[in-house]
């Protein structure tokens, strides 16, 4: 019980801080087709930015600075990068973004160093927050939960009550329609790629102390936030939501649930030992394909189902 | 023998309905035109003969044949093919090569690797004789992509016509051309379209009545008349529904 | 793109020779290139250059395979190098079975084997990938190679975990006799094999299948109704594909005589895309100077700089935004101009936007390195150099003039790009109203 409720929680605060990098690309990916893989660099970015602004402001300031940061370099990205790019189609759009991850981490381990850096909790939060049979509950991740809660209201608030939130919303599921709204185009993709960005870097801040700052978060992180999007569909902010619960949920209670295809079959009677057949891949726990499990989905759910949870349209 | 037979046929994309009951039969050798004002339902019927649509209900039927759950490739191998209004060739293949790979299916080329195309003597020259006849021999090794709208129409005609398919759809063929192109591409379909069945969704009614054997109309998603174009242009319910009220 | 003229040209020796004298020039300088890093005073090869040599035909090799998906058929793939790397497991597993069991297999044909192993891959992976198109394609690709990158470290029995699989090539099957104990024999089997490998790729090219993949690339709906199956034509070429980039691995196992994990990963595919983009996708031998450039700055500026790959993704995000047709692009865009015989009207723009184009690269590498230097090297202890300077790296002013050539150089290559522009131009216009240009 204990394991389910503390993996539970553990699940929900990962589960938001991938909606809170999904969110964004998803809007990116639904408006203007770009699967942007420097995405998972802006969190890299926000992280690092995060840190070094910690050593001489403290966390609070860099809460709000270093998303701001993250933000003009999106819109810098966008204006000046992909723009121009852009009349090459979706194909020389995506390799750009690619080759700008690639620079990213190049360009953080020239500044920040190969290994990770010293990014820790502010001591203000730096406390168990309650106590759940024995397992303590650190109430940074209480924080986490918090601050993610604020932003998903302030999103859909954003794209509900504002003027420039319905033709992004509109754009979102029909993106050749936004031009005929009368709105300037170009100036909403910057808008959108920015507040994206600025909402990746968010996650790097709050999430960058909660797991590692190093080089290879970007690379490790931007595999899974795609398979979030598309496993939630495009156009869809809910599905997004939906599905980075679900993937928060999944690779959490994959690894404490230590059980193998092997501890499946002994439950109807079969004993499993080296000599069986396949016994390599029937002993693999669960623990250690944790990690595989976004891939498996990813690749199941473009093949069945390509528009994804609750998409309107193919990937 | 019937090319094409349409029965009840009816497609609607979410709760509105653009093809609302057709019925059609079109036998072999006939030359074909749909006409009638914008958002008729012309494209879309095309498109639910070519298989690039499914139909929600009803039966099509090419060469005698079924089409429910054909993909587009095997609705062209009953011996359908079809152009499109919106242009729709290769552009950074050579106009050369965009004809031979409307010819390599029906030559029984299939998805082979081994044999080369430069040593197939025959097909070269099918090919090129094709050009000749769609006036762009000159263009042979020019990327299709860069040339001019009217010969970019031509080229369009060519690979529909290339595979030797008995049934040609053109949808607009001459949309967006000058009276000589236009007058050029109508001596074109004639010619291309002997001994086969034709049916062409056309604006330009100089073209409509001189080409077409039948004429059908089509409003809103229904068929209002099916007639020659001696009937169709005496016929009174056309005029009001699709030439206006003034006309009447 | 090649395209073959209709007209049955005689076959006589110089128009051959003119028509396919690419392919012998390349052969020699394989041939020769390994005479040319000859050690006279210790009478042998150059290990070094050998592996660099062999690792470069083997990467063209793969950077091919590569394009025949991406230039040919217009899929983007981010797991190419599963392929690769299952071809060369193949060879690892084939090698240590004939050297278990005494099977009289020939070395010579373990590239094949590779291609086998790749071909099965294929066969399995792209049933799944080919399914889709586009960026859902580059999804299931990316996510395949994940996933397979992931399984080799978990399953020992095919991948060896972490430490992979090693081999011996020495097995004394060769059917002309040769052991394969010198690098140098290794290297001309492989270049044999590469030579093989590419005629075939570039003869695919000219095949129905070939054909119809660059249509389902321009335009894949209307090959539907030509009456193609796109999915039929992806799957088919992916194929293919797979047996190339087996083939390449299967050189790459005989090479290093270990196969890893790093054979199927990420880095490995990245390595393939940048290869093959900045070599230019639009033509056939694009990949091949694409996969030279790209081994020789792992190889050649690696040695230098820790930042080679910074480097290598700077052009790369230069070639995406000012020359998509990469480096034979850019040779391409030539051809009108020199057709017209008025190329030398074009030495002074280039003059001109060279010298500050070499100010700005030199500033930029300069704050690269010293940047290096201070986060990564210093700690590491190594001193300070380029290109035989040794400045302090503390001072003011090496990090001054660095920024300022660096930006200095960016705002006047602005400034001179804008005539070189006009230039060009107006001489493609010129060849335009000519009809050298369509």
């Amino acid at each position: 019980m204990e394991v389910f409720v503390v993996s539970l929680l553990n699940g929900l605060v990962y589960g938001m801080l991938l909606f809170m990098l999904a969110s964004g690309l998803t809007l990116i990916f639904s408006m203007m087709g770009v699967l942007n893989f420097a995405h998972a660099s802006a969190y890299m970015i926000g992280a690092y930015f995060a840190y070094t602004l910690s050593l001489y402001v403290g966390f609070w300031v860099a809460l709000i600075v270093a998303p701001i940061l993250c933000g003009l370099l999106g819109a810098a990205i966008e204006m000046w990068g992909l723009r121009r790019v852009h009349k090459n189609g979706h194909i020389a759009e995506l390799l750009f973004t690619f080759g700008l991850a690639l620079i990213i981490e190049k360009v953080v381990q020239m500044t920040w160093g190969l290994i990770a850096v010293p990014y820790r909790i502010p001591s203000g939060l730096d406390f168990p927050l309650f106590d759940l049979w024995g397992t303590q509950f650190p109430a940074y991740r209480a924080f986490m939960l918090l601050i993610s809660a604020l932003m998903f209201l302030s999103i859909w608030l954003g794209l509900t009550r504002t003027r420039i939130g319905l033709v992004i919303q509109a754009a979102l599921t029909h993106p050749d329609m936004a031009g005929a709204l009368g709105h300037n185009v170009p100036r909403v993709f910057t808008m959108v790629f920015a507040a994206g960005t600025a909402l990746a870097g968010l996650a790097g801040v709050i999430g960058g102390n909660y797991r590692v700052t190093e080089p290879g978060m970007a690379f490790s992180m931007g595999p899974i936030v795609f398979v979030v999007v598309v496993f939630g569909g495009l156009g869809s902010l809910t599905g997004c939501f939906i599905a980075s619960i679900l993937m928060g949920l999944i690779q959490t209670f994959a690894v404490v649930l230590d059980y193998s295809l092997a501890d499946l079959l002994e439950v109807f009677g079969f004993v499993v030992t080296k000599a069986t057949p396949g016994s390599e891949f029937l002993m693999v726990t669960l623990p250690r394909i944790a990690a595989l499990l976004p891939f498996i989905l990813l690749v199941l759910i473009l093949v069945l189902r390509p528009r994804g949870l609750l998409g309107t349209r193919d990937t | 023998m019937t090319a094409i037979q349409l029965t009840d046929v009816r497609k609607s994309f979410g709760r509105t309905e653009i093809i609302r009951g057709v019925n059609l039969t079109i036998p072999k050798g006939q030359r074909h035109a749909i006409i009638g004002p914008n958002g008729a339902g012309k494209t879309t019927l095309f498109n639910l003969i070519s298989g690039r649509f499914p139909i929600t209900s009803g039966r099509i039927e090419v060469n005698g044949n079924d089409t429910a759950g054909l993909a587009p490739q095997q609705i062209n191998h009953l011996g359908l093919s079809r152009s499109f209004q919106i242009t729709s060739i290769f552009p950074r293949m050579t106009v050369f090569e965009n004809i031979r790979c409307g010819l390599l299916w029906s030559r029984g080329h299939r998805y082979s690797f081994w044999s080369l195309l430069g040593s197939q003597k025959a097909l070269t020259e099918e090919a090129e004789q094709l050009l000749e006849r769609l006036n762009l021999s000159s263009r042979r090794n020019v990327y299709a992509g860069l040339l001019s709208y009217a010969e970019q129409r031509s080229l369009e005609i060519g690979i529909t016509i290339a595979g030797g398919a008995d049934v040609i759809l053109l949808d607009e063929p001459t949309a967006g051309m000058s009276h000589s192109e236009t007058d050029y591409v109508q001596h074109l379909i004639r010619t291309i379209s002997e001994g086969k069945t034709l049916v062409m969704v056309e604006h330009d009614m100089g073209v409509v009545f001189g080409l077409a054997d039948i004429i059908t109309v089509l409003v809103y998603g229904e068929v209002i008349a099916s007639d020659t174009p001696a009937n169709i242009r005496g016929n009174r319910a056309v005029q009001q529904a699709y030439l206006g009220e003034e006309a009447a | 793109m090649s395209t073959q003229t209709s007209s049955a040209a005689a076959m006589s020796a110089p128009s051959f020779l003119r028509r396919h004298g690419l392919w012998f020039f390349m052969l020699a300088l394989m041939l020769v290139l390994p005479w040319v890093f000859y050690d006279h005073e210790k009478g042998r090869h150059s290990g070094f250059a050998i592996t660099l040599l062999s690792e470069m035909a083997l990467m063209s090799i793969f950077a091919l395979s590569y394009n025949m998906l991406m230039g040919q058929a217009g899929l983007l793939s981010f797991g190419h190098a599963v392929l690769f790397g299952v071809g060369a497991y193949f060879v690892a597993h084939t090698l240590n079975f004939i050297r278990a069991s005494g099977l009289p297999i020939p070395v010579e044909l373990m590239p094949l084997v590779g291609g086998i192993g790749g071909l099965v891959c294929g066969v399995l992976t792209g049933y799944v990938a080919t399914k889709q198109r586009a960026t859902a394609f580059a999804m299931i690709t990316m996510g395949i190679g994940e996933l397979l990158t992931a399984a080799a470290l978990m399953f020992m029995t095919f991948f060896g975990g972490e430490g992979g699989i090693t081999t011996d090539r020495v097995v004394d099957t060769s059917i002309f006799g040769i052991p394969y104990t010198r690098p140098i024999q290794v290297y001309y089997l492989i270049v044999a094999w590469a030579m093989i490998a590419a005629l075939l790729m570039f003869l695919q090219t000219q095949t129905p299948l070939g054909r119809m993949a660059n249509a389902s690339r321009d335009n894949y709906e209307r090959t539907q109704f030509v009456g193609y199956d796109p999915k039929v034509i992806r799957y088919w070429q992916f194929i293919l594909a797979g047996f190339f980039a087996g083939i390449a691995g299967g050189m790459y196992c005989l090479v290093y005589e270990i196969v890893t994990f790093d054979t199927l990963a990420a880095v490995k595919s990245a390595n393939a895309l940048l290869a093959t983009y900045i070599g230019g996708a639009v033509g056939f031998f694009g990949p091949i100077m694409g996969a030279v450039l790209v081994v020789g700055m792992q190889s050649g500026v690696s040695l230098h700089t820790s930042a080679w790959l910074l480097y290598l993704g700077v052009v790369f995000i230069a070639m995406v935004i000012y020359a998509p047709g990469g480096l034979l692009g850019l040779f391409a865009n030539h051809i009108p101009i020199a057709r017209m015989g008025r190329l030398g009207e074009l030495v002074v723009p280039y003059a001109r936007i060279l010298v500050p184009g070499l100010m700005m690269t030199l500033g930029f590498v300069l704050f690269v390195e010293l940047t290096t230097h201070q986060t990564i090297n210093a700690a590491q202890g190594k001193k300070f150099s380029l290109l035989g300077f040794a400045p302090d790296p503390g001072g003011t002013m090496v990090w001054l003039s660095a920024i300022v050539a660096m930006i200095g150089g960016a705002l006047w290559v602005r400034h001179e790009g804008r005539f070189f522009m006009a230039k060009w131009n107006a001489l493609i216009e010129d060849a335009k109203a000519r009809g050298i240009v369509a």
